[in-house]
């Protein structure tokens, strides 16, 4: 099974206490994929206890690119979070490990 | 006819960017605008402590840096400059501008921006966005800042100013007000906003569209990263724009760069909302037209939002931090136990004490590799206060691990900081009433 890293890339963008996960198909072919497993469910489920509020999706195939909006994932928001991460930079590269 | 097209390009991405990327493109990159980002959630909060200690401070910490060595490029390669840098002062960042040009000789025009700061008309009251909660009653007050938008800019533009000096604005605010000036857009037609917004929204992070926050080795290759070129736009009448970066510089701009940076930070990619429009970038058109070279086109635009929001900074206490490390056989065991030890002595004053483990799961809370062991482990512990003393007793106890902690700990290191936390409102348009002053560096300076 391979994980999401081998098809896609990802960057990740935060908003006050919510973070924003855009993941992009290296290959167009590959986005038909990545709109049926990776769901805003899936997402949520594979991040757990990362991700406390819902997660929203966005399709963008002209982009071959999903957008998930996660709610209430930044330890209370950027600036009051005591984390180290508290922008959620590297969180790219937890929804990068989803095996698919 | 104005000029067709008109190259707009990035000089800084946040405040602390690098100079010496940013000075190669206003030398090398025949721009007629350059445009420095320089205001994060936080920076106009903390920039406001500043002021508060000091009246001539609260500006960007490296405007004299920058200004040193733009200002004598300003006249010779017919560039103006847009900025943020301003921060909590911007008054103040012009006098320090204004104070360069006259030791070069140089002559020069600044323009202020001012109208964001609204901190003396907002109600306590206000419920936050993210809470509902009164934002009075977060904490103490620092900072409440409109963003502003392009049409802010626009009379400084046409002062004629060599540079305009703002504090909070829309970040592609700042790189719209360009286009719109130059090609005299009207402010209602949205759907030329939407695509210029579009462009600024990809150049406000400089380095993040040339390969910057991208690189991962063997799958994401970027050239030369630690010369990574900043990107410009060459801009029409229309709002399409093709996208590039300097020759001989390091990075890349391609269809992956760009997708990232398209979507990044966008909360719904239907409806981007800043204070000129609400732009939909669902139906962006991608594509390449050359080595490093993309043409952008396509964005939708309908309307613009019927308030302004506004940046509320607040004082929320201290945060102290203790690290140790650990090393070699059983390194992640060792590494917890010294957190538990913390935590059981710091468990009465500090209930909600924050305990990572770097290396393993500090940064996503649980590793995702189930044969976890890592060879070396860094505890790290956290917790809030309301006074740096009773915070800096978190890297004391960390530190006390040094001799009643478990086997091999070294490298501790302990930190204090004052904490500002930021919530957001809106607030009517008619409130923020905006207006321009105008600084001058004497035009004899030069003949002097």
């Amino acid at each position: 099974m391979p994980r999401l890293h081998e098809i896609a890339h990802c960057r990740a963008g935060d908003k006050g206490n919510t973070s924003i996960l855009s993941l992009i198909a290296y290959r167009a072919e590959d986005y038909p994929l990545l709109v049926e497993r990776v769901t805003a469910d899936a997402v949520k489920r594979h991040l757990g206890s990362i991700v406390l509020g819902k997660v929203e999706r966005y399709e963008l195939p002209d982009l071959a690119a999903l957008q998930f909006v996660c709610e209430d994932s930044l330890g209370g928001g950027v600036t009051t979070s005591l984390g180290l991460d508290a922008h959620g930079k590297s969180l790219s590269y937890a929804l990068l490990e989803m095996v698919i | 006819m104005p000029k067709s097209p008109l190259r707009v390009g990035t000089g800084a991405a946040f405040s602390g960017d690098r100079i010496d990327a940013a000075i190669a493109l206003a030398e090398r990159g025949s721009l007629d605008f350059q445009i420095f980002e320089c205001l994060a959630e936080r920076t106009i909060a903390l920039a406001q402590l500043r002021k508060r200690r000091d009246a001539a401070m609260g500006y960007d910490p490296l405007l004299e840096r920058r200004m040193e060595q733009l200002l004598p490029l300003l006249g010779q390669r017919r560039l103006r400059v847009v900025t943020s840098m301003g921060a909590a002062n911007p008054g103040a960042a012009a006098d320090a501008t204004i104070a360069i040009a006259r030791r070069l000789e140089l002559p020069l025009k600044v323009a202020v921006v001012t109208g964001d700061d609204v901190l003396d008309r907002l109600d306590p009251a206000t419920p936050a966005l993210e809470t509902g909660q009164p934002i009075g009653g977060m904490g103490p007050l620092v900072s409440a800042n409109a963003y502003l938008g392009a049409d802010a800019l626009l009379p400084a533009l046409a002062s004629g100013a060599d540079i305009v000096i703002s504090g909070r604005v829309a970040d592609p605010s700042l790189f719209l007000a360009c286009i719109i000036y130059h090609y005299g857009w009207r402010l209602d037609d949205f759907e030329r906003l939407a695509r210029g917004t579009a462009v600024g929204h990809l150049l406000e992070c400089a380095g993040q569209l040339t390969g910057g926050y991208f690189a991962e080795p063997g799958y994401k290759e970027v050239p030369d990263m630690a010369n990574l070129g900043f990107p410009f736009a060459d801009v029409d009448g229309d709002g399409n724009a093709v996208l590039g970066k300097l020759d001989g510089t390091g990075g890349r701009i391609d269809l992956a760069t760009v997708k990232e940076q398209l979507l990044y930070e966008v909360t719904d990619p239907r409806a981007y909302v800043t204070p000129d429009v609400i732009a939909d970038f669902t139906a962006v058109m991608l594509r390449p037209t050359g080595p490093n070279r993309v043409d952008v086109r396509g964005a939708r635009g309908t309307s613009r939002p019927d308030k302004l929001k506004v940046s509320v900074g607040y004082l929320a206490g201290y945060v102290g931090e203790g690290e140790i490390g650990y090393a070699g056989a059983n390194a992640l065991a060792r590494a917890r136990l010294a957190g538990e030890i913390v935590r059981e002595r710091l468990r009465a004053e500090f209930p909600n004490l924050r305990i990572d483990l770097i290396g393993s799961t500090s940064l996503h809370g649980r590793s995702f590799d189930a044969a976890e062991h890592p060879y070396e482990v860094r505890l790290r512990v956290a917790g809030r206060a309301a006074t740096a003393e009773r915070a800096m007793i978190v890297g004391e106890e960390v530190e006390a691990l040094y001799t009643n902690g478990p086997g091999g700990g070294g490298g501790a290191r302990k930190y204090v900081h004052e904490q500002v936390g930021i919530v957001s409102t809106l607030i009517e348009r008619e409130r923020v009433p905006t207006g321009i002053t105008i600084r001058e560096s004497s035009r004899n300076a030069k003949a002097a």
